[in-house]
């Protein structure tokens, strides 16, 4: 059974994951998968388009419930806690795991109206305080010195790696424990992708990052540890630079070395 | 290994280029006549009233109640009575029609009740105003008549509700359906409640596109005579209902059937009073409809930044 958990990190396990399946209506996307995710790691999740990677991600800050014809069964578990027993709330839920998405989505309000959009909903209405933590988040992904000057600005009006950057501020404003990154610098031009490949360096020393990419070169760039994903199947886990260089199934090793996909 | 390449001219047939251009040519000036059409009509209908009307127009006609002297008569009672009847059931119409497109696009789950809902606003969009105002005669006027007091502004505006409130639901599903849903899926992601993400993302963006729609809905009902002459809104009105919540339940009158009023009348002044009146309608809607665009053209601006 090829599966994740037979690699011991040596950092403690954030989330543990056992045979998630996920399916809309006959099709299967995410098929029995059991991973454990290292705690304060990047975890980077490869694979070629369809391979069940971004369902899977999507599967652990549950929003997976919000599309129609979408059940899940199995097991994932953050701390040794249920996501999916009865008595979670996802709202409680989506404040430990943070998301950010491909195509960055900035509302259309001011940069300090976005950042403070996370905290505000969870009930700081302290101006001080808001003010506070916008400026903490701003500067953790590494975007401050740009805006400061002008929070009270539309974030529409910032470049595309600009607003990319205030979406994972944003995400950083409400403390979450896990970063959900869904392929974040596939839209923006090298630059802007380094610029968020080094944030995703920094960001490993508090948070447990679990990044999904099609950028194989990123993926060894970026990540401690990497998933190989085919057709909704976990084929491989290992540490990063195992999984790269001596690749255990013929699978990954087909993958990497571009024979498809 | 490369196809042989072609020696032929760019130039092509000069015939055929003639009878493009000739086509061409031809159908913009249809499209152009058209246009002129519909304009010159317009300007002449224009044209017409403020001939008859303008020299009319005056402070004073403006602040004076309908009289039998035609020179004397104004129309206060009946723009105040249309201006009242457009807020009140602006406040209507507006949080339940809203509320109802709210439901439709963010909550209600798509199968056979959400189908005969969405048939059923559709068709009432298309209903015969006079039909409302049989409708809002017995259920408003008799039935409610408690609440309502009878034949009263207030009558009139649940009435000119239920009219417009198709039109204000069409309008604000389109505003919600164009919030990008990628907006929604940032606002759960970060631990928002479904009503914190409507009322907090999705309702802030799309309202321009709602203000826009219930202005254009309001506009219509200003101009309806038919429903509230069933609803009995009187001819004859000389005095101004007060503003307050008993005012609500006082008889009124509108601007149209003002106008109406006059132009059955034999004097030659009154219908001169009714061109007036016109004008006074006329630039009413103007503005109505130039706030709405220039709402629309705003909210354009927003979604290309």
């Amino acid at each position: 059974m090829h599966d994740g958990t037979q690699v011991t990190p040596s950092a403690s396990v954030k989330l543990r994951v056992r045979d998630l399946t996920v399916r809309y209506g006959d099709k299967v996307a995410v098929d029995g998968v059991s991973m454990d995710v290292p705690e304060r790691r990047v975890t980077a999740l490869i694979g070629p388009s369809g391979c069940g990677k971004s369902t899977f991600l999507r599967c652990l800050n549950r929003m997976n419930d919000h599309i129609r014809g979408a059940s899940v069964t199995g097991r994932v578990e953050i701390d040794g806690l249920d996501l999916y027993a009865p008595d979670t709330d996802p709202v409680v839920l989506r404040r430990r795991v943070g998301m950010v998405f491909q195509k960055s989505n900035p509302f259309p309000k001011t940069i300090f109206e976005n950042v403070a959009f996370g905290p505000r909903v969870h009930g700081v209405t302290d101006k001080v305080a808001l003010r506070e933590i916008v400026e903490r988040s701003l500067q953790r992904a590494a975007l401050w010195s740009e805006v400061s000057d002008r929070l009270d600005t539309s974030a529409l009006s910032l470049s595309g790696g600009q607003q990319q950057r205030l979406c994972i501020a944003r995400a950083l404003a409400v403390e979450p424990d896990v970063l959900l990154m869904d392929e974040p610098a596939s839209a923006l031009d090298p630059i802007a992708t380094t610029k968020i490949e080094d944030l995703i360096h920094e960001l490993k020393d508090e948070y447990t990052v679990v990044i999904v990419t099609h950028n194989m070169q990123q993926a060894a760039r970026v990540s401690d540890f990497t998933a190989y994903f085919y057709l909704g199947r976990l084929v491989e886990f290992d540490a990063t630079e195992r999984l790269f260089t001596k690749p255990t199934h013929r699978e990954t090793e087909d993958y990497i070395t571009g024979r498809f996909g | 290994m490369t196809a042989p390449q072609t020696t032929q001219p760019l130039a092509g047939d000069a015939r055929r280029r003639a009878r493009q251009r000739r086509r061409d040519r031809a159908f913009s000036v249809l499209c152009s006549l058209a246009t002129a059409f519909g304009l010159v009509v317009l300007a002449t209908l224009v044209i017409d009233v403020v001939y008859d009307g303008a020299h009319r127009l005056s402070w004073e006609f403006l602040t004076s109640f309908p009289s039998r002297r035609p020179e004397r008569a104004g129309i206060l009672s009946a723009l105040v009575g249309s201006i009242w009847l457009m807020m009140t059931t602006a406040v209507i119409a507006f949080p339940i029609g809203v509320g109802t497109a709210i439901y439709l696009e963010e909550y209600a789950r798509p199968g056979r009740l959400q189908q005969l809902i969405e048939v059923n606003i559709a068709n009432l969009a298309g209903v015969p105003s006079i039909i409302y105002g049989l409708l809002g005669l017995q259920i408003f006027v008799r039935v409610l008549s408690p609440l309502t007091g009878g034949r009263t502004v207030l009558a009139g505006s649940l009435t000119m509700a239920l009219l417009v409130m198709p039109i204000v639901i069409i309008a604000s599903r389109e505003a919600f359906k164009a919030v990008p849903d990628t907006l929604r899926q940032g606002g759960l992601a970060l631990g928002a409640s479904r009503w914190q993400v409507v009322s907090r993302i999705v309702l802030p963006a799309a309202l321009p596109g709602v203000l826009t729609g219930t202005i254009l809905a309001l506009a219509r009902a200003v101009g309806e005579t038919a429903p509230l002459i069933m609803i009995g809104a009187l001819t004859y009105i000389a005095f101004l209902p007060e503003v307050s919540l008993d005012g609500l339940r006082t008889p009124f009158t509108v601007l149209p059937i003002q106008i109406f009023n006059w132009v059955s009348r034999p004097q030659a002044g009154f219908h001169v009073n009714a061109a007036a009146a016109t004008l006074v309608l006329l630039g009413f809607l103007l503005l109505m409809n130039t706030a709405a665009i220039i709402l629309r053209n705003r909210y354009q601006g927003h979604r290309e930044s």
